[in-house]
């Protein structure tokens, strides 16, 4: 407590980082609350519907082994998600090490896992709206599950779109050499991660509270 | 601190990860799990666990100083009002719904499977 009460009350930085991370928390603490407001609303449409809430694992299960294996694609998705938050860490730690070529090759990792996640999550849209599941109706039970499923799913991909992206902007800036001519200061590995582990953090709210509550 | 910026040992980001393939694997065999208090006590705990991991470990925050702590995890509290009062609220107009329009008459399919 002592610590926080001479951090703001000395003449410097209060949060001792740089500039660019603690924007990056600042940005990241708006979209929590974005985020929040999505699965409240969810939360709220789903106490007030009267008509019966469609079962998450039954309409998520896909035929494997000869029968309906539930949430299998979403269970997927999620390990393809840990496994980019890993290689996204240890780029992170490689970025410090100034090891510009594996970091180079473990942000591509990174960014190619989050562009399969995109593609299965098409998948899963598409093959929702096959079955007829709409923003304003769905046949397998209340009307919200779809305007949710599509509101909370799709904020979530065009984060993980928009940070694959910012991945590979960010990755082949530190292969051609950009921040040497900067001082070979690799701490916008960290605030990339920071965006990235983000969406990964989102995600284990919406495989709790959407695919398995 | 700052000028160094996060390095820590690599052996640290192989446990949190393994530690969140292992809570994730928990967390999809809960589904497997009849409904009830333990499961939802069960998905809640693996939820928080995972989140808690990411937060402290991947993304640095437990050794960031309490300033940047405070003013980062501190906000986010203000939304446990925001449940409480629109879980209030839903089951409100919940009653006033059954009330005014009866109990639903929605047939639902069964899902398909491909």
């Amino acid at each position: 407590m002592s610590e926080l009460v001479e951090d703001w009350s000395q003449d410097k930085q209060v949060f001792g980082v740089p500039w660019g991370k603690a924007m990056m928390w600042i940005f990241l603490l708006s979209d929590t609350f974005i985020f929040s407001c999505f699965l409240v609303g969810y939360m709220s449409v789903r106490i007030a519907t009267t008509d019966p809430w469609p079962n998450p694992s039954e309409v998520f299960a896909l035929d494997a082994f000869g029968y309906p294996v539930p949430l299998l694609l979403i269970a997927i998705m999620t390990f393809i998600l840990i496994t980019s938050s890993g290689t996204m860490a240890l780029a992170v730690n490689m970025g410090y090490r100034k090891d510009r070529n594996k970091t180079f090759w473990l942000m591509v990792a990174t960014a190619v896992l989050g562009a399969s996640f995109v593609g299965m999550q098409a998948f899963e849209w598409s093959k929702l709206i096959a079955e007829g599941v709409r923003p304003w109706e769905n046949p397998f039970g209340a009307a919200q599950f779809g305007s949710s499923f599509f509101m909370i799913t799709g904020f979530h991909g065009m984060h993980v779109s928009a940070g694959v992206i910012y991945l590979l902007v960010i990755a082949f800036r530190v292969k051609n050499g950009f921040y040497e001519k900067r001082g070979g200061n690799y701490e916008i590995v960290e605030i990339t991660g920071l965006y990235w582990h983000f969406v990964d953090l989102v995600w284990v709210f919406i495989f709790a509270f959407f695919y398995l509550w | 601190m700052a000028e160094e910026g996060q390095q820590h040992p690599l052996k640290i980001y192989w446990i949190m990860w393994i530690a969140l393939f292992v809570l994730s694997g928990m967390s999809y065999a809960t589904d497997f799990m009849n409904d009830g208090a333990l499961r939802t006590l069960l998905i809640m705990l693996f939820m928080f666990l995972k989140a808690g991991g990411i937060v402290l470990i991947f993304m640095h925050m437990g050794w960031e100083r309490f300033a940047l702590k405070i003013a980062i995890l501190g906000p986010p509290v203000a939304l446990l009002v925001l449940i409480w009062l629109m879980s209030l609220e839903g089951t409100y107009i919940e009653d006033t719904r059954t009330e005014y329009y009866g109990e639903s008459t929605f047939e639902p399919q069964e899902p398909v499977h491909h």
